[in-house]
């Protein structure tokens, strides 16, 4: 397919930013546009002569070019797979499939363009007026709006872009690179900072880079001195978007490869505000008719893309930049019908047109026939960085527009937001904000240096407290608070008469179509704070977020309520100040994810995995009933690695278990472990586990796989802040050991084959009790005889490096015996059915010591221990729930964990009864040792007797009868079997 | 993110850090009221100004440490290291 010719493209210019040698074309709503490289999408479709780019957001009105930047609020395209693209912005490549937005069928005819005939009914608050009454009939307002959402598609099989993420330290980090920001930058880095030049076009020079020839020859200088300075990093393409406390700034970089945004963490001593000026549209009759454009967006087109934005134009010019226009266009062979100059009074009283501008009639009561207007009235101060560094914005009337007022120690401003004056004026002024940052940056390294603990402040850092020399551009380092600030030269403020709204009403926001007269009406319904006023018509809160609108919203609110500017205040810049994808914001995966040493042998053998925290265990081998069952039959093992293991040393270590687990441990003799079970303050049960003695000062404390960490830091907050004169060492050793627990009748045969150093005959190590030896050889080894599964079992920690050899060992030398591996779920089903509870499973956050079944633990005759206090008073007044053993009725009914146990009985499926909630089951399998349903439940206190008929509502409303044990242990209540 | 001086790092990104509360005297176990006990566990000044306070190390040296910090400024000052 042939392109379109590019008709609106003119000769070369000196500044253009398009390279002639390269073209291409992309495809525009199924037709073909040529490109050169360079061009932004919507430079090159301006350039084959499209004018129409998109539909308003709510009255479907034709859009075309206002800004030709990031902002331009008529030309958000979607691009591929990728909505919501600033095509004014986004440079074009081969092949792009380009589409607009919000439009059906085309964006030539536009049926939903019917909504303007009902603008009437559309005014401020359309929402929240019409679409809520009847409260029946939104679901059906829900589907008709729907069709109305302004925004492209997502496709769900669009890949993951990788969005990548990276953290800098930049001494001065200048937001903008305009002619003030790249002076700012190399002053910096000449006076020995590291700095960070970050510009959102794609190009470094601001204004300059579609000015005359002297811009462009002090562009090319300033550009030369920043690409040949060392230690300044430039990022094009690339936004500040937001500033938070202590310089902690963040950047969003855009088009990466794929279309990923990378963010950059920053922390930054000094912060360089130079965003420069957004030009602000004109409010009046007509004023988003595709062909009123800014003049800056005239200036973009012609002299950085060749492009000629139309035929025949007026212009309407408050100051430089419009008369810098009009000289632009007849130099571009654009006939200026018109130049009207609002200094002296001219006006622009309404623009007429549908798809493209007609002609526009003047204040003077002539019609002129047009296909072009420009406007130039002043200029909006991108203030979002002051304000999210705690500054309030003052707006001067004189100069119609917002200046810092006053900026903390570590933020300076310069350029267009610090005032007006020549180029010259400007790269002076940030030449001269560069080095103050500088040395405001040295002083700050050195107090950060200060606040480092035996380390004073360098002795080097002080030869460079000498002031900065001139050209010194080796320095390193910033001078460290050369004494004196640098003097910064003071920005003229020019005359700028104030214009917002001309004498008819027009489109203020045209991101959501709002209108003059729509903020006018809602002042008028009494919504007289701006902050309001903004909610309520939605101004500002569009895709531009305020940067084009948000003087004009106030100016004709201020307006409406016969208020000054000033009085009326201005909305907040909030982070971030551009937008970020979702993407950028998560960054890469980085989630670390645990294996044990003897994943690979898990691997081998089909172990269905299982995500437990940061570990993935495996869940079982294939049926966890069988081996569930063979660990009461034969001897299975189970890789328990991720058990939390702290390692304790020290002649305090019992003042400290007995002052973090409820019972007492004074007495626990080498070779003897003990279970424990720990508290908060508020008496709630935090984590149990099994602490051995191993020798005398040195202790084995074992801790939930997922409490591993916060035991850690439990025992250390204590030991650091309340009795930081305790001698006891805490080492965590959970990944120094690989764990396995032995479990079945034939653990003992099995260990005996392996074992060395260790009696391990049941009068020589008993139940309860822990040795030192060797297993499979490796010396070192750590073996617990305790229970959890309710079968003779050994736990085995064994150093990581030999865990995958000793577990191999065990597995080869048992295969008489019938020894086959289980996992977690196997081992759910052999401690419930023993009873044992799961701290998180079978207690919540709430759940107090003596709600745990735990009575016998909890030792209230202690002096002192975590939780104490609210234990004692939970065993006075005997409040909270009981966990008990609970078996249904009927032995075949599983209740799903956290079934809810009803009042009533209900019986049969009844439906009687079941009002209130008096329970809950906690842990529910069906037991393959009983062959029947057995449970966990928490019930209240008086339902807690053994024998108790409880209603069980499953999911879905069938109640079912079940009766509370006599014991939590549904197997082998006496714990004989543990102790063979 | 505001910056915590750590007494053994210096200033590092308070995501590194726990907060842990503000420094308050544990009341005596033995005399203590539920009423004292629980405005201790759940009823922190939080004032607007300065307020000492226990921070946690837990991405550095694990250490904790006492520090003053204005809440309204969030401007830090380490007072000392480990004593509540």
């Amino acid at each position: 397919m042939t392109a379109a010719p590019m008709r609106m493209r003119l000769g070369p210019q000196p500044g253009e930013e398009i390279d002639r040698s390269r073209s291409f074309t992309f495809s525009w709503n199924g037709r073909t546009i040529a490109a050169y490289a360079g061009d932004t999408i919507v430079s090159a479709l301006a350039g084959s002569g499209e004018r129409v780019f998109s539909r308003s957001f709510k009255y479907h009105r034709p859009r075309g070019l206002l800004t030709a930047s990031y902002l331009d609020p008529g030309c958000i395209l979607q691009v591929g797979d990728e909505p919501n693209v600033r095509a004014a912005h986004r440079q074009a490549a081969a092949g792009m499939d380009v589409r607009s937005q919000n439009t059906w069928p085309s964006l030539r005819f536009d049926v939903k363009a019917g909504s303007q005939l009902l603008s009437r009914f559309l005014g401020p608050g359309f929402y929240y007026k019409t679409f809520i009454w009847p409260r029946r009939l939104w679901p059906v307002y829900e589907s008709v709006l729907q069709r109305f959402i302004h925004a492209g598609q997502v496709s769900p099989d669009t890949p993951l872009a990788a969005a990548d993420k990276r953290y800098a330290h930049p001494d001065v980090l200048i937001a903008g690179g305009g002619p003030a920001g790249m002076a700012a930058a190399a002053a910096a880095a000449q006076s020995g900072a590291r700095v960070m030049l970050v510009e959102e076009e794609h190009h470094l020079g601001g204004h300059l880079r579609w000015g005359g020839a002297a811009d462009l020859a002090a562009l090319s200088e300033l550009r030369d001195l920043v690409a040949g300075m060392p230690g300044v990093e430039v990022l094009t393409d690339a936004v500040v978007a937001g500033r938070y406390d202590d310089n902690w700034v963040a950047v969003v970089r855009r088009g990466l490869p794929g279309g990923a945004e990378q963010l950059i963490k920053a922390r930054v001593k000094v912060l360089v505000a130079a965003p420069g000026l957004i030009e602000r549209p004109y409010v009046f009759h007509g004023n988003d008719v595709p062909g009123v454009m800014l003049s800056t967006a005239v200036r973009r087109l012609i002299n950085l893309y060749a492009v000629k934005p139309g035929e025949r134009a007026v212009v309407l010019t408050a100051n430089a930049a419009g008369d810098a226009a009009a000289d632009d266009l007849r130099r571009a062979g654009v006939e200026v019908a018109r130049v009207v100059d609002a200094r002296s009074g001219g006006d622009i009283v309404a623009v007429r047109g549908h798809r493209r501008v007609r002609s526009a009639e003047l204040a003077d009561g002539s019609t002129v026939p047009c296909d072009l207007v420009v406007t130039a009235t002043g200029w909006t101060a991108p203030t979002a960085l002051l304000n999210m560094s705690g500054d309030r914005p003052v707006y001067d009337q004189r100069a119609a527009r917002f200046f810092p007022a006053e900026l903390p120690e570590a933020v300076l401003a310069t350029g267009g937001i610090a005032g007006d004056g020549s180029r010259d004026q400007l790269i002076e002024h940030g030449r001269a904000i560069g080095r103050e940052a500088a040395r405001r940056a040295g002083r700050i390294r050195r107090d950060w240096q200060a606040a480092l603990p035996g380390r004073t402040v360098l002795d080097e850092l002080a030869v460079l407290d000498e002031p900065a020399g001139p050209a010194n551009g080796s320095a390193g380092r910033p001078s460290a608070g050369a004494a004196e600030p640098v003097p910064v030269p003071d920005l003229p403020v020019d005359a700028h008469p104030e214009l917002f709204r001309g004498r008819t009403h027009g489109i203020v926001d045209f991101c959501e179509d709002v209108s003059s007269k729509d903020i006018a009406a809602a002042i008028g319904e009494g919504y007289d704070s701006i902050e309001l006023a903004k909610r309520y018509t939605t101004a500002t809160m569009g895709p531009t977020q305020g940067k084009l609108e948000l003087v004009n919203t106030i100016a004709i609110a201020a307006q409406a309520a016969g208020k000054t500017i000033a009085e009326t205040g201005t909305t907040t810049w909030r982070p971030p100040y551009a937008p970020v994808t979702l993407g950028a914001l998560a960054g890469r995966e980085l989630e670390p994810v645990r294996y044990s040493p003897m994943q690979p042998w898990h691997e081998a053998h089909q172990a269905r995995p299982l995500l437990a925290g940061a570990w993935v265990r495996p869940d079982h081998y294939g049926d966890p009933a069988a081996e569930a069952i063979n660990v009461r039959e034969r001897v299975g093992i189970i890789d328990v690695t991720p058990i939390g293991k702290l390692d304790l040393r020290g002649p305090d270590v019992p003042k400290l278990l007995n002052l973090l687990y409820v019972n007492k441990w004074s007495k626990l003799g080498i070779g003897r472990v003990r279970y424990g079970v720990m508290c908060t303050e508020d008496g709630v049960v935090f984590d149990d586990g099994v602490t051995g003695r191993l020798g005398p000062d040195h202790y084995l404390m074992s801790t939930t796989s997922s409490g591993a960490a916060a035991v850690w830091e439990w025992l250390e907050n204590w030991l650091q802040t309340a009795y930081p004169d305790w001698a006891v060492h805490v080492t965590p050793v959970t990944t120094a050991y690989a764990s396995m627990n032995v479990a079945g009748p034939a653990s003992r045969d099995l260990l005996t084959r392996v074992t060395g150093g260790v009696d391990l005959a049941n009068e020589a190590f008993g139940y309860m009790e822990v040795r030192t030896g060797t297993v499979a050889g490796v010396d070192g080894c750590v073996l617990w005889r305790i229970g959890f599964t309710g079968e003779l079992s050994y736990e085995l920690h064994v150093p990581a490096a030999y865990g995958l050899a000793v577990w191999e060992t065990l597995m080869d030398r048992g295969q008489d015996l019938g020894v086959a591996p289980f996992g977690v779920e196997a081992q759910r089903i052999l401690r419930l059915e023993k009873g044992h509870l799961i701290v998180g499973q079978d207690t919540d956050g709430l759940t107090r010591g003596f709600s745990a079944a735990l009575d016998w633990a909890i030792k209230l005759d202690k002096d002192d221990f975590a939780g104490k206090p609210e234990l004692a008073w939970q065993h006075d007044d005997d409040s909270g729930p009981r966990l008990v053993g609970l078996q249904p009725d009927d032995g075949s009914v599983v209740p799903p964990e956290a079934s809810q146990i009803v009042e009533g009985t209900g019986v049969g499926g009844t439906g009687v009864g079941g009002t209130a909630i008096v329970g809950r089951v906690t842990s529910s399998r069906m037991s393959p040792t009983l062959g029947r349903a057995i449970c966990l439940a928490h019930v209240e206190a008086r339902l807690a007797a053994p024998g108790t008929q409880v209603t069980v509502r499953l999911p879905g409303g069938r109640l079912v009868t079940a009766h509370v044990t006599e014991h939590l242990a549904h197997v082998d209540p006496e714990g004989k079997r543990m102790r063979v | 993110m505001i910056q915590i001086r750590c007494p053994w790092c210096g200033l590092r990104g308070a995501g590194e850090f726990r907060y842990t509360g503000d420094v308050r005297t544990r009341p005596d176990p033995a005399s203590v009221t539920p009423q004292e006990w629980r405005d201790y566990l759940y009823f922190p000044a939080n004032p607007c100004g300065p307020v000492v306070e226990t921070w946690y190390h837990r991405m550095g040296c694990r250490r904790f440490f006492t520090a003053e910090r204005d809440t309204a400024t969030n401007e830090v000052w380490t007072l000392e290291e480990g004593m509540r």
